[in-house]
């Protein structure tokens, strides 16, 4: 086959780049090369509009082992252990085949963990859908819940905490980000990059079809009216397969057979050749008609290119392929020895005895495309004027009521206890808390996972929205007495293409890197996800962060249920009422603009660091942070948990009542402390600075807001507990 | 005491019974699928997780492999077997235990907290269990225990029902019954009652930072009846 333009533009290529490739070949590629540049250079995998903003971010500190450039981040947890973790998406394949999009999204993030040497211990997801109403949500919401369960669950990870929302800009581009954190011993962790000459490379797991041929650039592209054609670049997860896979290639670890290891995910064979060798500054000759394949007559092309699940690549030390080829005969798995490394430096393929494709392997990697899109800066929006009159006249009840039931806010435990999440007997702290908690097996550490977005505020400001959501899994790990250690996170943006949509990107990041910098809080390891586009128009910009903490005696894990009556409770952070952009304004009153609320990192700083302070010293009996839906939203959740009530103070404050409830300040959290406490308590936060009011008093079954506003927990759980239950069996 | 833990392929809570019966003072052996012999034991679990995938019917494959010869000797000639979840599945394959596992009657994977009686203590699981109900763990898509009439006057009639899904005070209402089986069934013996197959976790329920400390007393109880 002749290759012109056009059919590199059939691949996704542009122009530009198709000329790029022949010049840095000297010649037109055939078409098994055409394939593997395109998966190569697609934006998924060769990051050509994000690399130039996201090298800014901070990724170095004393407990960083690993930074971005790996399959996962690693951090150090003291005593010899670490954790392995990242976060990443499966947008486009879920929204075209729910299950098993999300079912090898989670797949996929398991991989990339244990390829490091590490056991996954915990997952986590963040999945957004379109409006309610809208007629395919329940469907996709259906479908990717049962996905990312099925897929855990058989692997037998407890899936232990997640986020949902809702919101129209997803009607045409499902978000699924999952998240695994793995633990590995400092001393045993594996890396991609290979070493030394003529060492066998080693193909293990499933064999290899015709499934997700694409799916990266199909990934690397939005959504038009032809969707429907995409299906077969979705891949099909075997998780039984990666369950034995997963425990073969810990046995094969605990020896020292190894040189490097990858995981065949997005492009396949593709990238993890490529990747291995070019980080190891070497060449990589593979024989394809070596490669396990599970149709016959697969062609070279289609060998590259596809994307079948629960397969590794690895690369061996000399000798040891026998006793490698035993554990995977053990595990019932495919082995081959496919080729060997070499000292060309590029990647030389072979099959039926013939040469089908050489490529220098810098081209592919170094030589790759970047590019610095034009970008359009935010302004931050004027403060909305909400006449005091529209607020007084609200009935307090009434907005409570609808905010504990609104779909973001309402339980969400029809999904998670769809997942697996005591599997592993290590689970202290279950979905619906502020953070995950997992102990680290046989001590008495445990460790602290939470992922968040607010695509909203990020909508109205990406700056601003940048550092909140940062600031937001902060504020989720102290809660629950977990020191924050790093974050990894998952950009999910429009097309870099649109100036507005760069401009989100360019400038979430930029307030994400601000809010790392500052709080000591750096990145180690993440995936971009753009073109979460249907034609012209894109989702809210959602970076998802995924915020990992650690909790040096589990004894002091702290939990958001309220656990005394007659216990005080205290906000730490002050209220100043802002509203625009809450959850109140934008569905009582229905007002859509505004800014977000501001981020101040010397309080979110001073905030957190002083409430670890009262938890280590044993002061605090319970703590939530306050986020989406204010104060009440917060008092209200502590209540149900807990089963208790709570009586508000009376009021002392300029702002009105709604404003004080539902306003969303940031860096603020509830704190509840036996009344002994309270002078200890607030000597800590008066020497640290740190703004606090006592809120009220914890007694039995009713929340008294006022002495006109009263509810009984039974109706504030009613409220909160029904929505999705209700919404799924309509 | 010693104990063995089957591990097949897919098996994934193998490890945490592991943990739970050493916990309570057992000496624990993992035995591999496709060893022909058990080693000597007071006591075999058939722990939980995806046996082969549980592609085929959950459990089915499993209770074919090579190991299983020896288990089914061993629980015919008296020997305690014990199989939880995906282990209880496996139980029904072979025919140790009566019935069958169908999927969840709600079709979702259901993994939460519940109430179980416990209507027998004369076998060697609940003899001198201080308490009659316990709070147990669940985590299944395929938990919803079928039998025909017959067999159930039958295990009736010979008492062979262990457990039922029940509220915190031991009524066993259809509100209470989490995967639809018939009459809250949760556990069930053999006739001769030295065989337990039940979908809860107790191994998940072993201290009080977990989701509960009730499988403590169940251990603690099952060793020293054993001894």
């Amino acid at each position: 086959m002749e290759i012109n333009e056009q059919i590199a533009l059939d691949h996704g290529l542009k122009k530009d780049e198709f000329k790029k490739i022949c010049e840095l070949l000297k010649r037109t590629p055939n078409i098994t090369e055409l394939g593997i540049f395109s998966a190569m250079w697609n934006e998924h995998c060769s990051y050509k509009s994000s690399r130039l903003h996201l090298k800014k971010l901070p990724t170095k500190g004393k407990k960083v082992i690993q930074g971005p450039g790996e399959n996962a981040g690693v951090i150090d947890i003291y005593d010899g252990d670490a954790i392995v973790f990242k976060i990443e998406s499966h947008n486009h394949p879920s929204f075209i085949e729910p299950y098993q999009g999300a079912a090898t999204g989670v797949g996929g993030i398991m991989r990339d963990v244990f390829t490091m040497g590490a056991r996954p211990i915990a997952n986590l997801n963040s999945i957004h859908f379109g409006s309610p109403q809208n007629k395919k949500t329940k469907n996709l919401l259906r479908g990717v819940v049962h996905g990312i369960g099925g897929y855990g669950n058989c692997m037998g990870i407890p899936t232990v905490a997640g986020q949902t929302s809702f919101d129209s800009s997803y009607n045409g581009n499902i978000l699924v980000n999952a998240m695994t954190l793995g633990l590995v011993k400092k001393d045993k962790i594996f890396y991609s990059k290979a070493a030394g000459l003529n060492k066998p490379v080693i193909y293990v797991g499933s064999k290899t079809g015709r499934d997700g041929i694409h799916g990266a650039s199909m990934a690397s592209a939005s959504f038009d009216e032809k969707i429907e054609e995409k299906k077969p670049t979705v891949q099909v997860g075997d998780p039984f397969t990666e369950k034995l896979l997963l425990e073969a290639c810990l046995e094969l670890m605990s020896g020292d057979s190894i040189i490097a290891i990858q995981d065949m995910g997005a492009a396949g064979l593709t990238s993890s050749s490529i990747e291995m060798a070019s980080k190891g500054n070497l060449g990589i000759e593979i024989n394809l008609n070596k490669v396990p394949c599970r149709e016959s007559k697969m062609t070279p092309y289609e060998i590259m290119l596809s994307e079948s699940q629960e397969r590794m690549l690895i690369v061996l030390e000399n000798g040891k392929e026998d006793l490698a080829k035993k554990i995977f005969d053990k595990w019932n798995l495919d082995f081959a020895v496919i080729g060997k490394t070499t000292n060309t430096k590029n990647i030389e393929l072979y099959f039926d005895n013939k040469q089908v494709a050489q490529i220098p392997i810098n081209t592919l990697v170094e030589n790759s495309p970047m590019y610095d899109r034009k970008w359009k800066k935010a302004k931050l929006p004027k403060k909305n004027k909400i006449k005091k009159e529209t607020l007084t006249k609200l009935n307090i009840k009434d907005v409570l009521k609808k905010i504990l039931s609104h779909p973001n806010i309402s339980s969400k435990e029809w999904i998670w206890q769809q997942y697996d999440h005591t599997v592993m007997g290590d689970t202290i702290q279950k979905p619906g808390g502020d953070s995950g908690v997992v102990r680290v097996h046989g001590t008495n550490k445990a460790v602290a996972a939470t992922v968040d977005s607010s695509a909203v505020y990020c909508w109205a400001h990406p700056l601003t929205g940048g550092k909140q959501v940062v600031c937001e899994s902060w504020r989720n790990l102290i809660s629950v007495g977990a020191t924050p250690i790093a974050i990894t996170n998952c950009l999910n943006f429009g097309s870099p293409e649109n100036e507005d949509n760069m401009g989100e990107f360019v400038e979430c990041v930029q307030g994400i890197g601000e809010a790392c910098e500052y709080l000591k809080f750096p990145v180690v390891s993440g995936n971009v996800s753009f073109y979460n586009q249907t034609k012209e128009v894109g989702i809210k910009p959602t970076p998802s962060i995924g915020g990992v903490g650690l909790i040096k005696n589990y004894n002091q894990m702290i939990t958001m249920d309220f656990k005394e009556i007659n216990n005080l409770v205290l906000i730490i952070g002050k209220t100043e009422g802002h509203i625009d952009q809450s959850l109140f304004a934008r569905s009582i009153l229905d007002e859509k603009n505004g800014p977000p609320p501001e981020i101040n990192l010397f309080n979110e700083k001073n905030n957190g660091e002083t409430l670890l302070q009262l938890i280590n010293n044993n002061l605090i009996k319970s703590a939530h942070d306050i986020s989406l839906g204010g104060t009440a939203t917060a008092v209200s959740k502590m209540c149900i948990k807990g089963n208790k009530g709570f009586e508000f103070n009376k009021s002392n404050y300029l702002m009105s009542e709604i404003e004080y409830l539902f306003s969303e300040d940031q860096g603020r959290y509830i704190i509840e402390i036996n009344p002994k406490d309270l002078k200890k308590v607030i000597e800590i936060l008066e020497k640290n600075s740190v703004h606090f009011e006592e809120l009220g008093k914890i007694i039995d079954k009713y929340m008294i807001i006022n002495p006109m506003t009263k509810l009984t927990i039974d109706e504030l759980k009613s409220y909160n507990t029904t929505w999705l239950d209700n919404y799924m069996s309509s | 005491m010693k104990s063995s833990v089957i591990t097949f392929p897919g098996s994934n809570c193998d490890r945490d019974m592991d943990v739970a019966l050493k916990k309570f003072g057992f000496n624990n052996k993992m035995v591999w699928h496709n060893d022909n012999e058990l080693p000597k034991s007071d006591l075999v679990v058939l722990p939980g997780g995806f046996s082969y995938g549980d592609y085929l019917r959950c459990g089915s494959v499993a209770s074919k492999s090579k190991i299983m010869n020896s288990v089914i000797n061993f629980a015919n000639s008296g020997g305690l077997v014990m199989g939880i979840c995906n282990g209880f599945q496996i139980l029904v394959e072979t025919g140790l235990v009566p019935g069958v596992l169908l999927r969840n009657k709600y079709l979702e994977f259901i993994c939460k907290n519940v109430f179980v009686k416990v209507d027998n203590k004369d076998n060697p699981y609940f003899k001198h269990l201080d308490k009659e109900i316990l709070e147990l763990h669940v985590a299944h898509n395929e938990g919803n225990y079928f039998c025909t009439d017959d067999q159930l006057k039958e295990i009736e009639d010979n008492s062979q029902i262990a457990i039922y899904y029940s509220n915190e005070n031991g009524q066993t209402d259809e509100i209470d019954n989490p995967n639809g089986s018939t009459k809250n069934i949760a556990g069930i013996f053999n006739k001769r009652k030295n065989v337990l197959g039940m979908m809860p976790h107790p191994e998940r329920m072993i201290d009080k930072y977990l989701s509960g400390d009730d499988g403590s007393l169940f251990f603690k109880n099952l060793i020293k009846n054993i001894k």
